[in-house]
C-alpha cells in the first residue's frame, strides 16, 4: 500500500472519529488529532520524495499504487505523485492544520461543521494524488459541494446568496469539466486498444489536434472558474467575504488552487497544441484578472472583500504563468500557487480573528489595532508584506520566478501582457499598504476596541504555522523549487514535441 | 415452470393475500402487514437464485439472465415500498383497505413482469395495461380525498388515451408485417412510411407511460393527487419497468431504423430534461416537485438509450436501479413527513435539521444522489450515462444535458436549504418514526452510498447486456 492512501484514509478515520465524538471540545480535539497526523504525513510525504529522487529514481511519478476499479470502463484508483502534486499535498496539509485552529470558536454545530471541512480537505487531497481522470474529478467534485453547506450554514452576511452562487458557478465549471474529460477519453487511445482514463497514458498520446481545439476551451473554462479566471471570478469575493474564517482559508488557500492545478495537469498537460493555438485567449483574460483584481481590492473597504480581489489577482497569476509555456514561468505558477495559499490562509485566519474582536471588518471603523493586538497586528503586517512580494517572503520568490520566466517569451503580445502584469505589484502596494495605514497604525477609532484580547493560544498556533511556511519558503526557496522543476520535465517535454517553435 | 419463477411467485403471494382477505375482519387487517411484507422480501431473495433462460407459449414469453435482473431490479423497489407504506397504511382511514394495497401492488408488479418479459406484441400489451390499470385504483386510495381521486381519473384517462394510440401503433405494424413476434417483426421494418408513422405511435404511447416532454402533462397531477407511497410507485417502478422494455423493443426490433428514433430521441431528450428542470424550478409542493425531477431524469435515463451500445444499455439499467435508491429515499421522507404532520411544502421544511437530522440526512443523501453529487451512486449512474451518450458523437447533447444538471442542483438545493440553511418559528416537530420507516429509509442509503463503489454491481450488469454497436 502506498503512502498515499494515507491522505484518504486518514481524514476518513477523522470524520468517523468525529461522528463518535460526544462534546463539543471531543470534536475539536479528534479533528486537531486528525489534522496534525495529517500534516506530519505530508512532510514524511516530502522527506521521503526527496529521498527517493536523490538516491536516483527518475520514474515519472512516485508512490504509485493501481487498483483497477470499473474494468470494462477502464476505470483505476491510480495514485502517484511528482514534485508538482507533492508540494500541493505539502500546502494543503497545512492550510488544513492551521483552518482547525482559526475554527476553534465554532459552538454552532461543531460536529458537522469539521465533518464538512475535513470532507472538503479529502477531497483536495484526492484530487492531488489521483492520475486517473475519472477519480480526479470525483475529488474535485466532492471538494467542492461541503462549500455549500459550509458557508451557508456558518457563514455571515448575505451568506444564502453567496453560497448558492458559488455552488452553482463551480458546480457549472465542473459541468464543462465532464465534458471535457469524456472527450479525452473517448480519444485516449488513438492508436486502438482500449480507452483510458489514465493521466499518464493518455499524456504519452496525441489526441487529435481538432478534438483537443474543441475540448481545451472546456477544460480550461471549467478548471478556470475554480481558479478565478476572469469574467468567472464573480463567485469569489462573495464567497470568500460570506464564508467563515477556515472557510475562506481553505477556499482560496486550497480550493482555488485546484483550478491552476487543473488548468496544468490537464488542460495544458493533456491537449498541448490546442493550449499553444487558444493560449493567447485565455492569456488576455488572465491579465486583465491581474490587473483588474488587485485594481478591484483597492476600492474596497471591507477586509475580507479586498483580499478576494487580492486573491483573484495573484490567482490569474497562475494562469498567466501557466500560459507562458516554459519551464521557469511553469515553476512560478506552482510556486505562487503554494506562496499564495499559505499566504491568503494567513490573511484570512487574521481577518477573521479581527472580525471575531472587533465584529467589523469595514477598515475605516477600526484603527490603531497595532496597539491592541501586536501580536495579530505584526502577523498582518507580515502576510502583506508577502503580498506585496518583499524579498525574503514566499511572495518575491513567486513572482521573480513567473516574471523571470515570462519574460523569456520575446514577441511583443508576450511583453506587454508581462508588462501589465507585473505593473500589479505596484497596485498591490498601494492597497496592502493602505490597509496596514490604516487598520493597525494611527489613533484607536473606537473605545471599545482598547481592551480586546489579543490572540489567544489555538490563534497562534494557526498563526505561527503559516508564518512559518511562508518564511520557509522564503528564504530557502531552491529545495522546493528544485522538486517542482523534476515534475516540470514530462509537461515540457510534451509541450516542446508538441510546439517545437517554443526551443 | 421454473422459467416463469418470478410471475409465478408473485402470483402466489397475491393470492394468498386475496384468500386471507376473505376471511380477515375489518378490525384484524393490520395483521397482514408483517405477513406480506415478509413474502415479498422472500419473493424478492428467491428472485436472485439463478434462474433457467426459456422461452414459453411459443416465444410469447421469453426469460434471459437480463429479464430476470429488471425484475429483481424492480422487486427490491416494491418491497421498499412496501416497508415504507407501513406507517401511512395503518392510519385509521386505511385500516379495512391494507391488503388491497398490497394486492394491487401486486398485480401492477406483476404486469410489469411480463411486460419485461414479453416476446410479442400481444404479450407486451396485456403486461403493460395489467401494469397500468389496479395503479390508478391506488392513485385514488385516499377516497376521500378530492385531490386523491381526480389523480385516480386523470390517470385511467391519460392511460387510456396513450393506450388507445399505442395500440394504433401496433395495429400498424401487424399490419404491415403480418406478425406480433418480436422476433419476426424485426428483420421486416424497413422504414416504410407506414412502419415510421407505427413507430411513432408506439413511441407516443411509450413516452406516456415515461412521461416524457410532451406527453409529461398528467404527471405533476397524478403525483400530487395520489398518496405518497403510491406517488413514489408511480414515479420509480412503473417508469423504471416502463423504461427496461422501451429499451428492449428498440435495440431488438426497431434496431433497423436507429437513425430515425435516435433523432426522435435526441429532440425528446431536449425536451424533456429541459422543461422538466424547468417546472421544477417553480415548484412549492414536494410531491409536485419530484415529479417534475423525475421527468428531469427520465430524460437522463434516456441518453442512456441513444447511446445504443452495451455500455448504453448498462447504464439505462444501472442508473434506473441508481434512481429507485435515490427517489424512495427523498419520497420516503415526504412520506413519513406527510403522515405525521400533514405537510408538502419545502417552506415547511425550514430548520427539519434541528429538529429531525436523521431524516434530513437521508433526504440530503437522496437528493444529492440525484442531483449526481460524488461519492453517491447518483454521481456513478450520471456520468455513465454522458459518457454512453458522447460515445456516439453526441457531446452537444452532453453538454445541455450537463447544464441542466446544473440547474437541478439549484432547485436540490433550495430544499437542502430550506432543511439545513433556513431557521424557522414553527419547524416541523421532532417525531420518531416508526421501525419499518427506518428500516425502508436505511435501505435506500444503504443502496445510495454503496452501489458507487460496488463496481462489481455494475459490471453485473454489463455482462447481462447488449446494444447495437
Amino acid at each position: 500500500m502506498s503512502i498515499l492512501t494515507l491522505f484518504i484514509i486518514i481524514p476518513t478515520l477523522t470524520m468517523i472519529g468525529i461522528l463518535f465524538s460526544k462534546s463539543h471540545m471531543q470534536v475539536k480535539w479528534v479533528s486537531v488529532v486528525g489534522m496534525s497526523l495529517q500534516l506530519l504525513s505530508a512532510i514524511a510525504l516530502i522527506l521521503l520524495y526527496l529521498a527517493e529522487r536523490r538516491a536516483g529514481n527518475m520514474a515519472e511519478v512516485l508512490f504509485v499504487q493501481d487498483n483497477v476499479w470499473y474494468e470494462t470502463l477502464n476505470i483505476h484508483f491510480y495514485i502517484g505523485v511528482d514534485g508538482v502534486s507533492v508540494a500541493m499535498i505539502g500546502l494543503t496539509a497545512l492550510v488544513v492544520f492551521a483552518g482547525i485552529f482559526a475554527s476553534w470558536n465554532i459552538e454552532d454545530l461543531s460536529r458537522e461543521f469539521f465533518i464538512s471541512l475535513i470532507l472538503l480537505a479529502t477531497g483536495v487531497f484526492g484530487f492531488f494524488i489521483c492520475l486517473d481522470l475519472f477519480t480526479m474529478f470525483l475529488f474535485y467534485e466532492l471538494a467542492v459541494i461541503p462549500m455549500y453547506l459550509l458557508i451557508g450554514i456558518w457563514g455571515s452576511g448575505p451568506r444564502h446568496y453567496s453560497a448558492m452562487k458559488l455552488t452553482l458557478m463551480l458546480m457549472g465549471g465542473s459541468a464543462f469539466i465532464l465534458l471535457g474529460i469524456i472527450g479525452i477519453y473517448m480519444y485516449s487511445a488513438p492508436g486502438g486498444g482500449p480507452l483510458t482514463f489514465d493521466l499518464i497514458r493518455i499524456s504519452k498520446q496525441t489526441i487529435p489536434i481538432d478534438v483537443q481545439r474543441f475540448l481545451f476551451p472546456f477544460l480550461f473554462v471549467g478548471f478556470g472558474v475554480l481558479g478565478a479566471m476572469f469574467p468567472f471570478h464573480t463567485w469569489s469575493p462573495d464567497g470568500h467575504a460570506s464564508a467563515p474564517t477556515a472557510v475562506s482559508m481553505l477556499h482560496a488557500g486550497v480550493l482555488m488552487k485546484l483550478g491552476g492545478y487543473g488548468c496544468y495537469r490537464v488542460a495544458v498537460f493533456l491537449l498541448p497544441e490546442a493550449a499553444h493555438q487558444l493560449g493567447w485567449i485565455f492569456l488576455i483574460l488572465a491579465t486583465i484578472g491581474v490587473i483588474y483584481g488587485a485594481l478591484g481590492a483597492i476600492w474596497q473597504k471591507d477586509l475580507k472583500y479586498i483580499n478576494a480581489y487580492s486573491s483573484v489577482s495573484h490567482c490569474a497569476l497562475v494562469l498567466f504563468a501557466i500560459l507562458m509555456f516554459n519551464q521557469t514561468a511553469m515553476n512560478g505558477a506552482i510556486l505562487q500557487m503554494i506562496s499564495h495559499g499559505i499566504m491568503t490562509a494567513l490573511f484570512f485566519a487574521l481577518i477573521g480573528m479581527i472580525y471575531g474582536r472587533t465584529h467589523t471588518r469595514y477598515i475605516n471603523e477600526m484603527g490603531g489595532l497595532m496597539k491592541v493586538m501586536p501580536f495579530l497586528a505584526v502577523a498582518y503586517v507580515i502576510a502583506g508584506l508577502a503580498s506585496l512580494g518583499l524579498p525574503g517572503f514566499s511572495g518575491f520568490v513567486a513572482e521573480m520566478t513567473i516574471f523571470v520566466g515570462a519574460f523569456q517569451n520575446a514577441d511583443t503580445f508576450h511583453r506587454v501582457a508581462t508588462i501589465i502584469a507585473a505593473s500589479s505589484i505596484v497596485v498591490t502596494a498601494v492597497y496592502v499598504l493602505r490597509v496596514v495605514g490604516v487598520l493597525l497604525l494611527g489613533k484607536i477609532k473606537n473605545e471599545h476596541f482598547e481592551d480586546l484580547p489579543d490572540a489567544r493560544w489555538y490563534d497562534k498556533v494557526s498563526v505561527i504555522a503559516l508564518i512559518f511556511g511562508i518564511t520557509l519558503i522564503g528564504m530557502a526557496p531552491l529545495w522546493l523549487s528544485d522538486m517542482i522543476n523534476g515534475g516540470l520535465g514530462p509537461i515540457m517535454h510534451k509541450l516542446l514535441v508538441a510546439v517545437p517553435v517554443l526551443n | 415452470m421454473l422459467i416463469m419463477r418470478h410471475e409465478l411467485l408473485l402470483i402466489i403471494i397475491t393470492v394468498i393475500l386475496l384468500i386471507v382477505e376473505i376471511f380477515l375482519p375489518d378490525t384484524q387487517k393490520r395483521k397482514i402487514i408483517l405477513p406480506a411484507i415478509l413474502m415479498m422480501a422472500a419473493v424478492t431473495v428467491l428472485g436472485f437464485f439463478p434462474g433457467t433462460p426459456g422461452v414459453l407459449f411459443g416465444g410469447m414469453y421469453q426469460s434471459t439472465q437480463l429479464t430476470m435482473l429488471l425484475k429483481n431490479i424492480l422487486n427490491i423497489g416494491v418491497l421498499i415500498i412496501f416497508i415504507q407504506s407501513v406507517d401511512w397504511l395503518k392510519q385509521e382511514q386505511n385500516k379495512e383497505k391494507i391488503s388491497e394495497f398490497y394486492i394491487l401492488m401486486l398485480s401492477t408488479l406483476i404486469g410489469m413482469n411480463y411486460m419485461i418479459s414479453s416476446g410479442d406484441f400481444l404479450m407486451f400489451y396485456i403486461g403493460l395495461e395489467l401494469a397500468t390499470i389496479p395503479v390508478a385504483a391506488l392513485a385514488a386510495f385516499d377516497r376521500m380525498k378530492e385531490k386523491s381521486a381526480e389523480a385516480g381519473v386523470k390517470l385511467i384517462f391519460t392511460s387510456a388515451l396513450s393506450s388507445g394510440i399505442l395500440l394504433y401503433g401496433l395495429s400498424m405494424i401487424y399490419g404491415t408485417t403480418g406478425t406480433m413476434y418480436f422476433a419476426d417483426v424485426a428483420p421486416m421494418i424497413t422504414g416504410a412510411p407506414l412502419q415510421v408513422l407505427a413507430f411513432i405511435f408506439f413511441f407516443a404511447g411509450m413516452a406516456f407511460k415515461i412521461s416524457l416532454v410532451p406527453f409529461h402533462l398528467w404527471t405533476a397531477d397524478v403525483y400530487e393527487g395520489a398518496p405518497v407511497n403510491v406517488t413514489s410507485y408511480l414515479s420509480v417502478i412503473s417508469k423504471g419497468a416502463a423504461v427496461f422494455i422501451f429499451t428492449i423493443i428498440l435495440y431488438t426490433v426497431f434496431y433497423k431504423i436507429a437513425v430515425m428514433w435516435s433523432d426522435l430521441l435526441y429532440v425528446i431528450i431536449l425536451l424533456t430534461i429541459t422543461v422538466g428542470n424547468l417546472f421544477a424550478l417553480r415548484q412549492q409542493n414536494l410531491k409536485r416537485f419530484l415529479a417534475f425531477s423525475s421527468i428531469a431524469q427520465a430524460g437522463f435515463i434516456l441518453l442512456g438509450i441513444i447511446g445504443a451500445s452495451q455500455l448504453g444499455m448498462t447504464t439505462v439499467v444501472y442508473f434506473a436501479l441508481v434512481y429507485i435508491f435515490s427517489n424512495l429515499g427523498a419520497f420516503g421522507v415526504v412520506g413519513i413527513i406527510s403522515n405525521r404532520t400533514g405537510k408538502e411544502n419545502i417552506d415547511d421544511y425550514d430548520g427539519l435539521y434541528r429538529t429531525n437530522p436523521n431524516l434530513s440526512l437521508v433526504m440530503m443523501l437522496a437528493l444529492f444522489s440525484l442531483a449526481g453529487i460524488p461519492p453517491l451512486a447518483g454521481f456513478f449512474g450520471k456520468f455513465f450515462l454522458f459518457t454512453a451518450a458522447a460515445k456516439q458523437g453526441y457531446y452537444i447533447l452532453v453538454l445541455i444535458a450537463l447544464i441542466n444538471t446544473i440547474v437541478s442542483l439549484y432547485y436540490y438545493l433550495l430544499v437542502i436549504k430550506a432543511m439545513l440553511l433556513n431557521n424557522s418559528d414553527q419547524p416541523i416537530a421532532r417525531f420518531k418514526s416508526d421501525t419499518y420507516t427506518r428500516i425502508g429509509l436505511l435501505m435506500c442509503v444503504a443502496g445510495i452510498v454503496i452501489i458507487g463503489f460496488a463496481s462489481s454491481v455494475y459490471e453485473f450488469v454489463y455482462s447481462l447486456s447488449f446494444g447495437l454497436y
